[in-house]
């Protein structure tokens, strides 16, 4: 009866899940999706509590405080910029707590005589499963966390993928020691299944560390949502050992949002998944390649005050904000202009490419922290169609998500990604540092164009100095 | 093993898929915050592995597992209400010049 009451509460958890996802549909009814979602957990969680006579009151107690401190405490401090190095982080936390579970449930039978119930091959299968991407998932979500955050830079050695591959066949190997050793466990001293999972555990830590390392950091979004992906599977990979619902189908539901997010972040970069994890990106385009005799061609440089001028009699404007928007944390300052435009009657929007931050929609949070309202917030196929009649079009921090060689160049490394035409639009001003090429390290011929104004600086700096000439011109 | 689990995996994958093609990419990165925050349902096995086994390893792994799970689930909640409630509604009374709603 109380078994059947909890697997029922596992079930309300699980639809919660279901219906708050379906809510995430729109900004509107999002956040209370995201609560429905934590009150099926608060099920779920109360529902673990009756599964089985609770004995270590403190252990449970105490893990829960100490961990949901933690928790809290990452969540309220981590500015928005980093956001996609905290979910890596979350990731990995999710990845090493179902392998440390599937690793308790194998030491639950390690050391007795005979098991209460038989270890059968199967079991043995799934554990090693469950241990195995979890702790890839860790591994990995760190490596990426520290190239996110910058402290791991993007390196390969010599013979790393044969390292890989030999690490790979050694966790196939250990595996298959779990299996064939299973009939005996527990009984046999030492005992083969726990060492060799903890081989196998050893082998996957490594092996997480070998695939994400040589990946370049351009394409950390792809291996976040991956690792995503991962997370989920592990938590289902668990719930397979546990033989426990409310795992399995939450783990299915999260392994399927991360692939679907990894297949639209290759989609945007024109890229196969497998290209990603091969890591061949990087390695093209430090080359150099086709950017040629183009350093020292001339380029139309502007003011804040030209832009500030061409900017309010404009009908229409639209702003293209990069990754650099967000390092020179100009967004406030970008709002505070478009808000004063738009005042003027200028029609103000912002075109979002789906790689335009770190991570999938990271862009659209920025802008979100900056108060700009999501309805003038536009995705790539909704607006490539507006830009011929758009006047100006702003370039902020953004480089090879504007750059038409991957529209009309065969020859380039980005060949065939899709791009905001900004190139249509009657002129495009570019907000950069410098004429330094961008994270794929590869020449913009837009930079190049008669239509192209560049204003070099700062980017915050710069659009504070188009507010203030906003100022002046405006009629007091 | 019951075949009744692959078979509800399967299907919750399709559901997954089905649903979360629906999310438009302005609410991507709270998406994955928030499946994430989802995927500490590990949380579950943690928490009847911490609390009744008597077993030293044991205990102490699901113990390990708890935090991180509990670290996973909470955070991965908070921050994800906390990106969602930036999420400003539009205010059509002070910009009332912006543009031509479709």
């Amino acid at each position: 009866m109380l078994q059947t009451i909890i697997t029922l509460a596992y079930l309300v958890a699980a639809a919660l899940f279901i219906f708050g996802l379906k809510r995430l549909s729109s900004p509107v009814t999002a956040r209370g999706g995201n609560r429905m979602a934590a009150l099926g957990m608060l099920i779920a969680v109360l529902a673990a509590l009756f599964e089985e006579q609770i004995l270590n009151i403190p252990e449970l107690i105490g893990g829960l405080a100490l961990g949901g401190l933690i928790g809290v405490l990452l969540a309220k401090r981590v500015a928005m910029t980093s956001m996609p190095e905290l979910v890596a982080a979350f990731n990995g936390f999710g990845g090493i707590a179902s392998a440390l579970v599937a690793g308790a449930e194998v030491m639950r039978y390690a050391g007795r005589e005979e098991a209460i119930v038989p270890f059968t091959p199967t079991l043995a299968l799934t554990i090693a499963l469950s241990v195995l991407i979890g702790t890839v998932t860790f591994s990995g979500s760190f490596v990426a966390y520290g190239k996110l955050n910058g402290r791991i830079k993007s390196m390969g050695f010599p013979g790393l993928r044969l390292v890989s591959i030999a690490v790979g066949l050694g966790v196939l190997a250990a595996i298959a020691w779990m299996i064939v050793s299973a009939p005996d466990f527990p009984g046999l001293d030492p005992e083969a299944v726990p060492l060799a999972l903890a081989a196998l555990a050893g082998l996957a830590f490594f092996l997480g560390i070998f695939l994400v390392l040589p990946i370049g950091g351009a394409d950390m979004p792809v291996v976040v949502a991956l690792l995503n992906s991962y997370s989920g599977l592990a938590a289902a990979a668990t719930g397979f050992v546990l033989q426990n619902y409310a795992l399995i189908v939450s783990g299915a539901l999260v392994g399927a949002s991360g692939l679907i997010l990894t297949t639209i972040m290759c989609e945007a970069m024109n890229r196969s998944l497998l290209n990603v994890l091969l890591g061949g990106f990087g390695a093209e385009a430090s080359g150099g390649t086709s950017t040629g005799d183009t350093e020292e061609r001339p380029v139309r440089s502007t003011s804040p005050d030209d832009v500030a001028v061409l900017m309010s009699y404009a009908g229409s404007a639209i702003v293209v904000p990069g990754y650099g928007l967000a390092v020179a944390q100009a967004q406030h300052e970008v709002r505070e202009m478009a808000e004063m435009l738009q005042k003027q009657g200028v029609e103000v929007r912002y075109a979002i490419h789906p790689v335009a931050g770190r991570m999938p929609g990271h862009m659209n949070v920025l802008l979100a922290e900056a108060n700009v309202p999501y309805d003038q917030l536009i995705e790539m196929d909704d607006i490539n169609a507006d830009f011929p009649t758009t006047d100006v079009v702003l370039v902020v921090g953004a480089n090879d998500v504007v750059n038409p060689a991957a529209r009309d160049d065969e020859n380039s490394p980005i060949y065939g990604m899709p791009i905001l035409n900004v190139d249509e639009a009657e002129n495009v001003i570019v907000l950069k540092r410098s004429m330094n090429t961008g994270y794929a390290g590869i020449q913009n011929e837009l930079f190049f164009n008669p239509k192209t104004q560049m204003l070099f600086g700062d980017a915050k700096d710069s659009i504070k100095g188009v507010i203030d000439e906003l100022k002046e011109l405006q009629p007091a | 093993m019951d075949i009744g689990l692959i078979v509800v995996f399967v299907l919750a994958s399709f559901v997954g898929f089905e649903i979360i093609a629906k999310v438009p990419a302005t609410l991507h990165t709270p998406l994955m915050s928030g499946s994430n925050a989802i995927s500490g349902i590990t949380i579950v096995g943690a928490i009847v592995v911490a609390g009744s086994v008597q077993a030293p390893w044991s205990k102490w792994l699901g113990f390990a597992a708890l935090v991180f799970a509990t670290i996973n689930v909470v955070g991965g909640f908070l921050v994800t209400d906390r990106m969602l409630e930036m999420f400003k509604r539009p205010e059509r009374k002070t910009a009332p010049t912006t543009n031509g709603k479709a």
